[in-house]
């Protein structure tokens, strides 16, 4: 198939940065978003010119690096995948895309569709985390029995892979989604319990700093999610936040 | 809005607890005004008018607590539309958001303003005139022509085929603003599980069935009188 793709192009953080066409050829069906943009980079190094700078690694859905904002949504038209997961079968020969980086002031843009996520990285530094002693003496997590329904709430919170496509989909920009599942993972579970309280308080503190929205709960973060994180991980931190903040 | 509202999550929580009162207020109103359709010739309302209108608990506790609440979800709302916008700096060039949530939801802010709207001519109506005759005239009697006044002034209002349409406008946007608020107030005080799914329904009956039982209650009255 043969497709016009408007692309946003930008040289670097402090540049203005544009929407530029392109044309691009011989598309298979059967390729993967990415793959139909390595051709077209092809296309463009071969006439001399800078190819589009866009994030991806693992190429199977797992790493959360690609991102891509594709004809107004994250990671495309498809639902459950990232943008490596999405076919090129989801559009038709003449099609015209629409390719922006995820828009957000707290992820600014490096280059061309590249931005900065490091602000997720601070929020999970600022309490995703369990602190476990490794003197020897741990007690097996095999031997704290767990509900199967919060084992299996706190796997599915903790399948968010970080990508930023709530962010980018909210229309205020919030980050509810991906700290309400960092939250949650640890909350439904005895080993969060420690620092339950802290985390919260600190994540959210943290978020809020980062320069993220309010959430107003359109929901929208949670059908462009990749991993279908639902809107319980938000209304279970806004519990346990106001919860730890009845405790000080 | 500084201290306690500083955080994103309480600020959550003061919107949805400012929205259960509105919406509790909202359904007392609601029940009031349904009475004035009862086959008594306006009996009933006229006395359950006279009692909040005259009742020290709702005249000096209750309304000013509303009117603050009022105030404060408009006030809250607009300052969380203002920084959610400077949150993204940058607009997408393209933007599908009907692919992904409801129009209500993302819309909001102008729902609130044709709420808004909708007040002040309702305060124009109803409560302004109110408040000169109890408060500055000091006439607390609720009489007049030897009969309580209240029915009589809501007959009044609704002869004019352009207030009617402006509050039938009005409670299209309520019932809009409703649809995502109710169950968005339950959301943000993070009472949002399986155990909840009964709740959303409730919620779309109440977005839908209140303002429409105001406008049915407005059309009455512009054709019966």
């Amino acid at each position: 198939m043969n497709l016009t793709l408007k692309i946003w192009r930008q040289k670097n953080a402090s540049d203005k940065g544009k929407m530029v066409d392109y044309k691009v050829t011989d598309i298979s069906e059967h390729m993967s978003f990415l793959e139909m943009m390595d051709v077209l980079n092809e296309q463009i190094i071969n006439k001399g010119e800078e190819p589009v700078a866009f994030d991806h690694d693992c190429r199977e859905g797992i790493c959360g690096m690609c991102s891509m904002y594709i004809n107004g949504e994250a990671h495309g038209p498809d639902r459950g995948v990232t943008t490596c997961q999405l076919h090129m079968r989801m559009f038709k020969d003449g099609d015209t895309i629409t390719i922006e980086p995820f828009r957000a002031a707290a992820f600014p843009v490096i280059k061309d569709l590249v931005v900065d996520r490091t602000s997720f990285e601070r929020i999970q530094q600022a309490g995703g985390y369990i602190s476990v002693n490794t003197s020897g003496n741990t007690q097996d997590a095999n031997s704290i029995p767990i509900p199967k329904k919060d084992a299996d709430d706190a796997m599915d919170a903790a399948t968010c892979i970080g990508c930023g496509a709530c962010v980018a989909t909210c229309k205020n920009s919030s980050a509810m989604l991906f700290v309400g599942a960092k939250v949650s993972q640890y909350a439904l579970l005895p080993q969060g319990q420690v620092e339950a309280t802290d985390r919260v308080l600190n994540m959210v503190a943290q978020m809020d700093a980062e320069g993220f929205g309010n959430c107003t709960n359109t929901g929208a973060c949670e059908v462009e999610c990749p991993k279908g994180i639902s809107l319980e991980n938000i209304a279970r931190m806004n519990r346990e936040y106001l919860s730890a903040s009845l405790k000080g | 809005m500084g201290g306690i509202l500083n955080s994103s999550i309480a600020r959550k929580f003061a919107m949805a607890l400012s929205a259960f009162f509105l919406m509790f207020f909202l359904l007392q109103h609601f029940v009031i005004n349904v009475t004035s359709i009862f086959p008594n010739n306006g009996k009933t309302f006229n006395e359950l008018s006279h009692f909040m209108g005259t009742n020290p608990l709702i005249q000096y506790v209750m309304q000013p607590i509303l009117i603050f609440g009022v105030v404060f979800h408009f006030v809250m709302g607009f300052i969380l539309e203002l920084k959610n916008n400077s949150a993204r700096k940058i607009k997408y060039a393209k933007n599908n958001g009907g692919a992904n949530s409801t129009w209500m939801s993302r819309n909001m802010v102008w729902s609130g303003l044709a709420i808004l709207a909708f007040i002040v001519l309702h305060f124009i109506d109803f409560w302004f005139p109110e408040i000169n005759t109890k408060f500055i005239q000091g006439d607390w009697s609720g009489m007049h022509d030897g009969q309580l006044r209240y029915f009589h002034e809501l007959q009044e209002k609704f002869v004019s085929p352009a207030r009617v349409a402006a509050y039938v406008v009005a409670f299209v946007f309520l019932a809009l603003h409703l649809l995502h608020g109710f169950n968005s107030a339950f959301q943000s005080v993070g009472a949002n599980n399986k155990y909840t799914k009964g709740l959303k329904t409730f919620g779309k009956l109440y977005a839908i069935l209140i303002p429409l039982g105001f406008v049915v209650i407005a059309l009455f009255h512009h054709f019966n009188h």
